[in-house]
């Protein structure tokens, strides 16, 4: 293979044969059985199997960009399947299918992109979904950053259910399934700029099978969001502010990790306010609770489960607050940008 | 101790608290009105909301939140001036993360940059060295704001790029000292305090005994500081027993960090690059004789003013006079009119809601509302 | 005003240069230790101190001695709340 081989160029784009060699060689081969697409310009489902497992239709799609590509925990390409994925679960759906869309950089070398089809393909298959449909593009370099993938995810949701972000009621208690802040904080260890190092893995999953029991067993889930960009503080006011009532959290119950703690002391960051990748916020009525956090225990991806506050009446409506180790109080509004590294 | 461990024992603050809260009492039975203490630092201000502490210390004891906060206090004209430097071309125009959202009269670094601008965020200035050395074909401008603490890491930057003969680096200072600022401030009349809590890392590189003459001549005491909330409360109560026994000292409550001479070699690193008592004219504050630093002439060439087609600081942009108000204590951030209406940390029109260690920034951040039910009902 | 961390010298990177890894919980740096260097004493001496870390640079040595001084005082306070209650 020559070194122009080994990278993407806009032929690959073109759809001339260097594009079909792209597609049948890597992406149908990683993706394994996508016999609709070979043939057809769409995928098709078959509506019986999804009838049976519920009565209605999930759709959710996300693009997903991220700096660098290859970050201790995961890459871009487990990143598009469980982000979307979540975005699923979190609704309460059963994730059943996946499409792939790539724009590519030129320039952007094959066995990295060859690394990161095929991280999507084992995130796929561990979450049980299929990758049904795709479609790749190539852009001059300048026009695109390396690689940018969009994935639109299919699911079914069960008869009954209903989570809602408008849910929460006074007295409902407040999960979380995880350390706060691992991916924000990995991907800026990562990151060359700012010159750190640090041992800190993204928590990249797909959490359909850890919320999948909950839901099924524990009526009393109110409202249910994974939190992504904005952090654990985003969704918490977003859940606050949609069900006009103020969530309470305990600042000592909240499980940050040290590392994590030291990236935002050094930076002037908030870790609430660091981005996820596998966290899970979950109200839930105060009498199950506990059955809930029991659940989440005996789940791989959430070992480090807690009920990290409650949600109170509105005395100032649509606020997170949190009680800190002293029992002053503080509120954290949604961030209004991007969390840039302070020096004071 | 790898995260102040120690000085975040609830045990010790709880402690303080109670000690503190009957000497502060009888002390502001004496007067007759609660007591003005300044925190001067915005690291302190920042570590007072964080912590909650401003709902435990006792209601005997009125915080005026100073003006030590280098972002708030940037002015517009040095803002414009980065971002003329980051609109040109070729030009890397390399800054902390604080500075970009700080709005110009034409926009901020972060709009610049989205209209294509070079503008990149850095830790260290010390880093810029190696920005410069990465891109040999671009002019790279380190944008240095900050007060004491920050000025040696500038400083060192400055004489090390000079030594390494980097050709296309630059500096545009904004840095302002402290005492210059402190002694305006008590200059100012209408400023009624009892006392200061001292900045902890500025103090760490002026020491302690810099401070002697605010004793001396204005008659407050002084007790420095460090930023855990142990460290900040041990400051408040020696503070609060000096004025119960009618003493004026300059104590040392961060005596682990700061020493009473500060830090010789970065003292000696700012006395060579920068040359001292240049008039400064800050956000909130207006002009504050000798606060300002000038790069001196045997490195005038690293001193990115002589790339603006206007050179030298210019005025900065007139405040709302409420800002003055809230700098000097007479007013609550939240007692401003513009507070949370007009005047918000997206869009700030004063200098303190600019960064989140701005007084007013973070009562807009993190006083619970029922802290102040006066803007509840006006709401 | 100026945030600062402490943070421990894992190792000296280049002594001419002033230039250390330093460590805080975890997560690691090559910080510039030129500003401590005053007092004549060999870089590869600072190795397993604690420092003060402010943007990059060591700006001062963490003093242990002062330190316990300062919790003992406050332990003093503490048994006198005891005490009185």
């Amino acid at each position: 293979m020559t070194s122009a081989e080994k990278t993407i160029t806009l032929a690959h784009g073109a759809g001339g044969g260097a594009m079909h060699g792209l597609i049948d060689g890597l992406f149908l081969s990683a993706f394994g059985d996508m016999p609709l697409l070979q043939k057809e310009d769409q995928a098709r489902l078959p509506l019986a199997g999804l009838q049976a497992r519920g009565d209605r239709l999930a759709l959710t799609t996300d693009s997903f960009v991220v700096s660098p590509l290859e970050f201790p925990g995961g890459d871009i390409g487990k990143l598009a399947v469980c982000g979307t994925l979540n975005d699923l679960a979190v609704g309460g759906a059963v994730p059943l299918y996946l499409s792939a869309a790539f724009i590519i950089e030129e320039g952007l070398p094959l066995p990295l992109l060859q690394r990161l089809v095929g991280s999507m393909a084992e995130a796929a298959r561990q979450a049980g979904v299929t990758i049904v449909t795709g479609d790749t593009k190539v852009v001059e370099r300048g026009m695109a950053d390396k690689l940018f993938i969009n994935t639109t995810g299919v699911g079914v949701i069960p008869a009954g259910l209903t989570l809602s972000v408008a849910a929460a009621r006074p007295g409902d208690k407040v999960l979380i399934n995880g350390h706060v802040g691992d991916h924000g904080a990995a991907v800026m260890l990562a990151r060359e700029e700012l010159g750190l190092g640090g041992e800190l893995a993204s928590d990249c999953a797909a959490l359909h099978t850890l919320i999948q029991p909950v839901l099924t067993q524990c009526a009393g889930v109110r409202c249910l969001r994974d939190a992504t960009r904005g952090g654990l503080g985003g969704v918490l006011n977003e859940m606050a502010e949609a069900s006009s009532v103020e969530i309470r959290l305990t600042e000592q119950d909240l499980p940050i990790r040290p590392q994590t703690q030291a990236l935002c002391e050094l930076l002037g960051l908030e870790p609430l306010l660091l981005a996820n990748e596998g966290l899970a916020a979950m109200v839930i009525a105060p009498e199950q609770a506990e059955q809930a956090l029991a659940l989440w225990h005996a789940h791989p991806l959430g070992r480090h489960a807690r009920i990290i506050g409650e949600v109170r009446a509105p005395a100032s409506p649509g606020r997170l607050s949190l009680i800190g180790p002293y029992g002053g109080a503080r509120l954290l509004e949604v961030p209004h940008g991007l969390q840039l590294p302070r020096i004071c | 101790m790898s995260l102040n461990t120690d000085f975040r024992d609830a045990d010790r603050v709880r402690a303080l608290l109670a000690a503190m809260t009957p000497v502060a009492g009888r002390v502001a039975a004496r007067l007759g009105r609660p007591l003005q203490i300044m925190e001067v630092c915005g690291g302190h201000t920042h570590a007072i909301f964080r912590f909650g502490l401003h709902q435990l210390i006792p209601d005997t004891i009125e915080f005026i939140h100073g003006p030590g906060c280098p972002v708030c206090v940037l002015p517009v004209a040095a803002v414009d001036q980065a971002v003329a430097l980051a609109r040109q071309p070729n030009v890397i125009l390399a800054s902390f993360g604080d500075p970009l959202r700080v709005p110009g009269s034409r926009g901020s670094l972060l709009q610049a940059k989205a209209e294509g601008a070079g503008v990149r965020v850095l830790y260290s200035p010390y880093d810029a060295l190696t920005l410069a050395k990465a891109h040999p074909r671009k002019q790279v401008v380190f944008f240095a704001i900050g007060f004491d603490t920050t000025m040696p890491g500038t400083a060192h930057s400055i004489l090390a790029a000079d030594r390494a003969g980097i050709g296309n680096l630059r500096f545009l200072c904004h840095h302002i000292r402290l005492i210059p600022t402190l002694t305006a401030l008590l200059e100012a009349d209408e400023v009624k305090l009892d006392g200061f809590v001292g900045p902890g890392h500025v103090s760490m590189v002026i020491g302690s005994r810099v401070y002697a003459p605010i004793a001396r001549q204005y008659h407050k005491p002084l007790v420095i500081a460090g930023f855990e909330p142990v460290d900040f409360l041990q400051a408040l109560y020696q503070l609060v027993l000096q004025l119960d026994q009618g003493r004026c000292d300059i104590e040392n409550a961060y005596a682990r960090v700061v020493a009473d001479t500060g830090n010789p070699a970065a003292l000696q690193a700012m006395e060579q690059a920068f040359e001292s008592g240049v008039d400064g004219h800050w956000r909130g504050l207006g002009r504050v004789p000798g606060s300002g630093v000038r790069i001196r002439a045997p490195y005038r060439h690293l001193d990115a003013t002589g790339l603006l087609a206007v050179a030298g600081p210019g005025k900065a942009a007139d405040d709302p006079a409420w800002c003055h108000g809230v700098l000097t204590g007479r007013i609550k951030p939240d007692q401003c009119p513009l507070f949370r209406r007009r005047c918000t940390p997206e869009h700030p029109v004063g200098a303190l809601m600019v960064s989140s260690e701005g007084a007013c920034a973070a009562y807009y951040q993190y006083r619970p509302e029922q802290d102040h039910p006066e803007e509840a009902r006006r709401d | 005003m100026c945030l600062g961390i402490p943070a421990r010298i894992v190792s000296i990177v280049d002594a001419d240069a002033g230039l250390a890894l330093a460590e805080t919980a975890g997560v690691r740096r090559q910080i510039n230790i030129a500003l401590l260097a005053a007092d004549g004493r060999a870089p590869s001496a600072l190795v397993g101190k604690w420092v003060l870390l402010h943007v990059g640079f060591a700006m001062a040595l963490i003093d242990q001695q002062e330190a316990d001084r300062t919790l003992a005082l406050l332990s003093q306070i503490e048994q006198r709340e005891w005490d009185e209650s």
